[in-house]
């Protein structure tokens, strides 16, 4: 089952003086339960094409179906509630609440679904024990090492019970030992659970683990590998 | 709901110091504001109090053409009101008043006085008349009592006999002598120069004018049932033909001079109030601009723009009133210690005031309405200011906010 279709993906900045083409004419489609990382040098359109498939930013050309829905033509609102129902988000810089606990910062997502207290209570309980930061819930993201609080966000992110999750550059700040416990634990949800992961990254580490590789290149698809 | 509230407060104490600092100048600003609209209200219920208490009361009972023509053919006869029923209980006294002018003489000096012929029991009460009495006696029948400035004008002392000549009830002349048996001093200059007050009976004799009265004064509990008890008073006056004015009708003067100085108070107050709000306003614009990052990241992972805006709102609400609070709490004890301890004033400041005719101490009002306005005054113009980082979260972009 397709997650992700893209259909000749533009985003072309500057279109009425210098027209820059950061994403042409991108066509890709994501099944369930890939582990895909998109990769390619700075500035070739990575974190540009994650945030047009994120719903983060408008597309200039094409279209962009997540689970079958056609995002492009939705309202601003409409791609809020549809983020939150169906993405999750996994940032470099792990952009937690910093005045909530890590278990506050799991179950804000959760608040925001408007899920019962106790659906949200067990939930968030099963989260932190599978990425194994249980004894750390009542921490504060600033009393969190950054592997710790990369865990956090990554349980933030299945928390709503997303069709599929957009990592931006998730390692990039962790040391190697963070980037394998993370990795290892990103890997078991999408063996286990079946979740799908889309990474942007530049780190072989994670392109290692990754089924699918989609090399880009100045806005373009190079390559696109399935191991 | 709970986790705004939660998530709001936590956000406000992230930067403590900004917090402190923001809460505490509206802490101050309510601060100065109610300080100063106790003041100014003090004043005004000091001067209504003072002149209504000396001259009119709140309510006037006269003959209907006493105020336009104030001569004693103009006077009235109290039986008039005895037969009616003036008990209320938001009436806290009422004096029969006979007021006239003489030549006042003693050896060779003579002035002109202005008579009033009172109940010098109730008198002591609604005027506190006995209170300005600084030598002789003031109980003490068949005499007189003389304003010290007239006394000392006409060189008499307690004893001495003073001749008074004028003229009576439709133009009979009146003389009398009478023994000085008190010494008045009054804060207010006009009175201090010229004022007689004999017994009623004396006054009533002396004029020719038995059980006349210029005027009956009702003293109110409260100056602010003035209106209402008009329309009671008017229905128990109906069959009368007697006038009924209220102290705004017979002290037009002291109105305007309020009102103006109410208005001028209320220029020094938009003034406190905009240098405020410009404090405000730079809490409220940091309070986006370093956290555009963390509203676009919030508005990324699924918060819409509603529910952002509520929890800023809420933080707003609680730093405002937090600050509100405090300024509240701050003004409540200086302004209770103030309403019992009023500040005296001396020397140049004091004169000044006399010569205005007002005591010279600077009175505070102690009035639920005072906290409430300057509380609610502030809370608004917090919460106009408020419109800039709510329009600022209705136009994020969040690709723009991440880039910050």
């Amino acid at each position: 089952m397709k997650v992700i279709e893209l259909k000749s993906l533009s985003k072309i900045y500057n279109p009425d003086t210098i027209p820059v083409r950061a994403i042409n004419d991108v066509s890709l489609s994501v099944e369930e339960g890939e582990f895909t990382a998109i990769v390619g040098p700075s500035g070739c359109g990575k974190t540009t094409l994650l945030n047009m498939i994120g719903g983060l930013d408008a597309r200039s050309e094409g279209s962009v179906e997540v689970g079958g829905v056609s995002i492009q033509d939705m309202s601003e609102s409409q791609l809020t509630t549809f983020r939150l129902q169906h993405i999750g988000f996994v940032f470099q810089a792990y952009n937690l609440i910093p005045v909530l606990t890590a278990k506050e910062n799991i179950e804000f997502i959760m608040v925001l679904q408007n899920m019962d207290a106790k659906t949200m209570q067990e939930r968030s309980d099963d989260l932190l024990d599978r990425m194994g930061i249980k004894d750390q819930r009542d921490r504060r993201p600033s009393e969190l090492s950054g592997g710790q609080q990369q865990r956090v966000a990554v349980a933030r992110a299945l928390a709503s019970r997303p069709k599929f999750v957009l990592a931006d550059e998730p390692t990039a700040n962790l040391d190697s030992g963070s980037t394998e416990a993370l990795l290892d634990i990103m890997a078991k949800l999408n063996e286990e659970e079946n979740i799908t992961f889309i990474f942007s990254t530049h780190d072989q580490r994670v392109i290692d683990r990754a089924k699918r590789v989609i090399m880009l290149e100045d806005g373009v698809i190079v390559s696109d590998e399935h191991r | 709901m709970i986790l705004y509230i939660k998530l709001a407060w936590r956000n406000v104490w992230r930067s403590k110091k900004r917090t402190w600092i923001t809460a505490s100048s509206i802490a101050f600003s309510v601060f100065f504001a109610c300080l100063m609209q106790s003041s100014q209200l003090g004043s005004y219920d000091n001067m209504i109090d003072n002149s209504a208490r000396f001259f009119t009361g709140h309510l006037g009972i006269h003959q209907v053409d006493f105020w336009e023509d104030q001569i004693i053919d103009n006077s009235f006869d109290q039986q008039e009101l005895i037969q009616l029923d003036l008990s209320n209980s938001d009436i806290l006294i009422g004096v029969p008043r006979l007021s006239s002018f003489a030549l006042a003489s003693y050896g060779d000096k003579t002035k002109g006085a202005a008579l009033f012929g009172v109940s010098l029991p109730l008198e002591a009460e609604f005027s506190y008349l006995k209170r300005k009495l600084i030598e002789g006696d003031y109980n003490k029948k068949g005499g007189v009592l003389m304003a010290q400035g007239l006394a000392a004008n006409l060189n008499l002392r307690v004893g001495d006999t003073l001749v008074l000549m004028g003229q009576g009830y439709h133009g009979v002349n009146a003389a009398g002598k009478y023994p000085v048996t008190g010494i008045l001093k009054f804060p207010i200059p006009a009175l201090n120069q010229g004022a007689i007050y004999l017994p009623l009976e004396t006054l009533q004799e002396f004029l020719s004018a038995p059980n006349m009265i210029s005027s009956y004064s009702i003293l109110l509990k409260d100056s602010q049932d003035t209106e209402l008890m008009r329309s009671h008073m008017e229905t128990i006056l109906k069959d009368k033909e007697l006038g009924l004015m209220t102290w705004q009708e017979m002290l037009p003067d002291l109105v305007s001079s309020i009102e103006l100085d109410y208005y001028g108070g209320w220029v020094i107050l938009i003034i406190l109030y905009v240098v405020i709000g410009f404090g405000i306003f730079g809490t409220f614009l940091m309070m986006i601009k370093e956290r555009t990052y963390e509203l676009g990241i919030l508005n990324a992972i699924g918060m819409n723009k509603h529910r952002i805006q509520t929890m800023v709102a809420i933080e707003i609400f609680l730093l405002i009133f937090l600050g509100v609070l405090m300024g509240l709490l701050m003004a409540t004890p200086i302004i209770l210690y103030f309403w019992s301890n009023p500040i005296l004033l001396s020397g140049d400041a004091a004169l000044a005031m006399e010569k205005f005719g007002y005591e010279p101490i600077i009175p505070f009002a102690l009035n639920f309405k005072i906290f409430y306005n300057q509380g609610i005054s502030i809370f608004v113009i917090a919460l106009f200011l408020a419109i800039y980082p709510m329009l600022a979260i209705k136009q994020l972009k969040i690709i723009k906010a991440l880039n910050e």
